[in-house]
């Protein structure tokens, strides 16, 4: 165990670089010189050659693959080229918001979706299943953008359940105030894609011998399908919760946009908005190693939840 | 052998008598009564089949050309709310009084041009508080020319060039009275802020997503194939490389991919964006593909255009590929549906499209500020024009794969 976690992680090593490669080819080489987008369309040559002694794009490419590997490992990315701020204090305190929407919109999306998608299987084929079906295809093919301005709309602006937009400084007051209905739209985007998912994985699992077995000998249909068939049909749920668990540290770009939530996600959309190269740079790397990293994790836990997986 | 060869012929020959003409259903035409036989599918397929039409209608400039001209009066409502609106309409600004909507007129444009978004949605609030106090249920077409007119007053008592402005306006109200646009009080489904046609802009919106969607699902399916032919076919050190490098690109999350090559490549326009989303977009196929070469190049029929002397390209392209062309077919078909949504998503940022340029991301982004103001047709008509095709879209591509590989059934993609 211990040797394939390490064997894994050694693995990582080329990955990861080629993400800092990928990332450096895209801000320093495809996008052109970096100081004419920082000098902005005012300013003369001298600015410009400051700039380019500042950031060290006067260097050869080499050193300057190196300055952004120290940056990565020291987390220190400098300063925002439009606010200021250090870079690694607004990773650190962008944070907090998006995961205050993100994780309860996740645990709250997989209950019900698995919920939903046993519930679902278990009538396989009645009209329940069919109308479910139908709503999922359809909720799915709506944009989101249609959702978040329709709900903030109808619920904040109209009805007046929910403050429109913001972010107040108490947690309770963030999650339970400004954070549900984020929180709610969020359920209603993603728990029919989720839905449609686990229902095949379940339906899967239904025809299984196993559960023949189960019933013959007389077991409870709740414990059926809560305790044998979702133990089996959990391997791949796991693998589809671990692949959005990066998404997590990205928080929902549109949501966190809409209603203000000063999350990483809103800070992405500005930075790109105003060129701030280091925020994204930043959040791209440090996102894509959280993204390898989970990987793994989810690798783990496959064995975790499932003996028979060999790790090799 | 060749004996061999020769009584195996012979023995066949006369089954080949017997039926002289049976030739047996190839791929693609199993797959075509299949998808005939899938009544949603071809349901489905029928409706994509309108969209791509509509989209090649407006682009060939039949229909739709004159989405950009203002026919209507400012928020002109859909007509089939007209009979809800009660004795106020004859006298919204029409063709009675075509000088006051054509003073107003360039008003709101110049304000348009210039004003920056945080003026804009103080306008916006302005004109949602006024509208909040005055319209009641039913009252829509007052609202709507009371509406610009606060906006207008409010304008002057903020702008310090108002006089000048108005000396503008009088001087010139005489010539533009002199070719009086004849403005319409209602249009099929409404009309946007500055009256144009939002059943034409939606028309023209199509054009747009459809184009991006088809071209960078195109371009991505063509990248993660070609990679993944490679990967697959030549294995070893190639393969490694590819897998590197999809490792790579797929440990990204793909928006914030997305959103960094946006933010890079500075300039706007549908081929970026095209760009963009197919330059990115190649990992799914790429797996898919290398897979499927990695399966038939051990295939005797490979091994026969090996030794028949067929190159490597030749044996990747014209031997392999179509055997799983229903592969890159579905791919393609995924990653429209994913395509339009992205572009939708992009162009609604502004990172997409440019402004002079409509697409249903830019109308939803400006529907988002009318609704506040009541005025919910744009919204609906893009969003459900938008709905409509992806779940058509979706459908079709779960009809498609059913079709061309029995095998998937049941599996969710993208």
């Amino acid at each position: 165990m211990t040797a394939y976690i390490v064997r894994r992680l050694w693995q990582m090593i080329p990955t990861m670089l080629g993400v800092v490669v990928l990332v450096f080819v895209l801000f320093n080489w495809v996008g052109g010189d970096p100081a004419y987008v920082l000098a902005g369309k005012i300013s003369n040559q001298e600015q410009i050659d400051n700039i380019r002694r500042q950031l060290g794009v006067d260097q050869p490419y080499y050193v300057q693959l190196g300055i952004f590997l120290k940056q990565i490992v020291t987390a220190d990315f400098g300063a925002s080229w439009s606010t200021n701020e250090r870079v690694s204090h607004i990773l650190l305190t962008r944070l907090g918001p998006s995961l205050t929407v993100l994780v309860p919109l996740t645990i709250l999306s997989t209950l019900i979706s698995i919920g939903l998608a046993l519930a679902v299987a278990y009538v396989r084929g009645s009209l329940t299943d069919r109308l479910v079906m139908i709503v999922c295809t359809v909720g799915l093919s709506i944009s989101i953008l249609v959702y978040i301005i329709v709900f903030q709309y109808v619920f904040a602006y109209k009805l007046g359940w929910f403050p429109v937009q913001g972010w107040g400084d108490g947690f309770a007051q963030n999650l339970f105030v400004y954070a549900s209905l984020p929180i709610l739209i969020g359920l209603v985007v993603s728990i029919a894609p989720d839905l449609r998912l686990y229902r095949t994985f379940v339906l899967d699992e239904i025809n299984q011998d196993y559960v023949r077995t189960a019933r013959a000998k007389g077991l409870s249909e709740n414990r059926i399908m809560w305790i044998h068939v979702l133990r089996n049909a959990s391997i791949p749920i796991i693998t589809n919760l671990m692949a959005g668990l990066p998404g997590l540290l990205l928080g929902s770009f549109l949501i966190e946009r809409f209603f203000s939530i000063p999350g990483i996600g809103r800070e992405v959309i500005l930075a790109v908005e105003r060129s701030d190269f280091p925020v994204i740079k930043a959040i791209t790397v440090y996102v894509a190693f959280a993204t390898i990293l989970t990987n793994l994790l989810a690798d783990l836990t496959y064995k975790a939840v499932d003996p028979r997986v060999q790790l090799k | 052998m060749a004996t061999h060869a020769a009584a195996l012929n012979e023995r066949r020959a006369p089954t080949a008598r017997e039926v002289p003409h049976a030739v047996s259903p190839g791929l693609w035409t199993l797959a075509w009564r299949r998808l005939r036989a899938d009544r949603v599918g071809m349901v489905s397929l029928v409706i994509v089949a309108a969209f791509i039409v509509m989209m090649i209608l407006s682009a060939s400039g039949l229909i739709a050309a004159d989405w950009n001209r203002e026919v209507g009066i400012n928020y002109a409502p859909p007509s089939f709310l007209a009979g809800d609106v009660p004795a106020g309409a004859p006298a919204a600004p029409g063709a009675s009084t075509p000088l006051a909507t054509e003073s107003a007129q360039p008003a709101s444009q110049y304000k348009s041009n210039i004003v920056d978004p945080i003026g804009d949605v103080i306008a916006k609030l302005k004109g949602g508080k006024s509208e909040k106090g005055e319209s009641q249920p039913g009252a829509a077409a007052p609202a709507s020319s009371s509406a610009p007119a606060a906006a207008e007053s409010s304008d002057e008592s903020v702008d310090p060039l108002a006089a000048v402005m108005a000396d503008i306006r009088a001087g010139k109200g005489v010539g533009a009275e002199a070719k009086p646009v004849e403005r319409k009080a209602t249009l099929p489904f409404g009309g946007d802020k500055w009256g144009r046609d939002v059943l034409k802009k939606t028309i023209k919106g199509s054009e747009t997503s459809i184009f991006v969607g088809l071209a960078a699902a195109a371009l991505a399916t063509f990248l993660g194939t070609v990679f993944g032919a490679l990967a697959g076919y030549f294995g070893k050190w190639v393969d490694d490389a590819f897998n590197w490098f999809y490792s790579v690109f797929s440990s990204i999350p793909y928006l914030l991919l997305i959103l960094a090559v946006a933010a890079v490549l500075q300039q706007k326009g549908i081929m970026t964006i095209v760009l963009i989303l197919g330059l990115t977009g190649w990992a799914g196929t790429f797996r898919l593909m290398r897979a499927e070469y990695l399966k038939h190049k051990a295939r005797e029929y490979v091994q026969a255009a090996d030794a028949i002397g067929a190159s490597s390209t030749r044996r990747m392209f014209i031997h392999i590929f179509p055997n799983v062309s229903h592969v890159v077919l579905v791919q393609m078909s995924i990653y429209t549906v994913g395509f339009i949504k992205a572009e939708v998503i992009l162009s609604f940022l502004g990172f997409g499209v440019p402004v002079d340029v409509v697409s249903w991301g830019s109308m939803l982004n400006e529907a988002q500020n009318e609704l506040i103001l009541g005025k919910w047709w744009q919204l609906v008509a893009a969003g459900t024009a938008m709905a409509v095709l992806v779940t058509a879209f979706s459908l079709f591509t779960d009809a498609l794969r059913d079709a061309l590989d029995p095998k998937l059934k049941g599996r969710v993609g993208a």
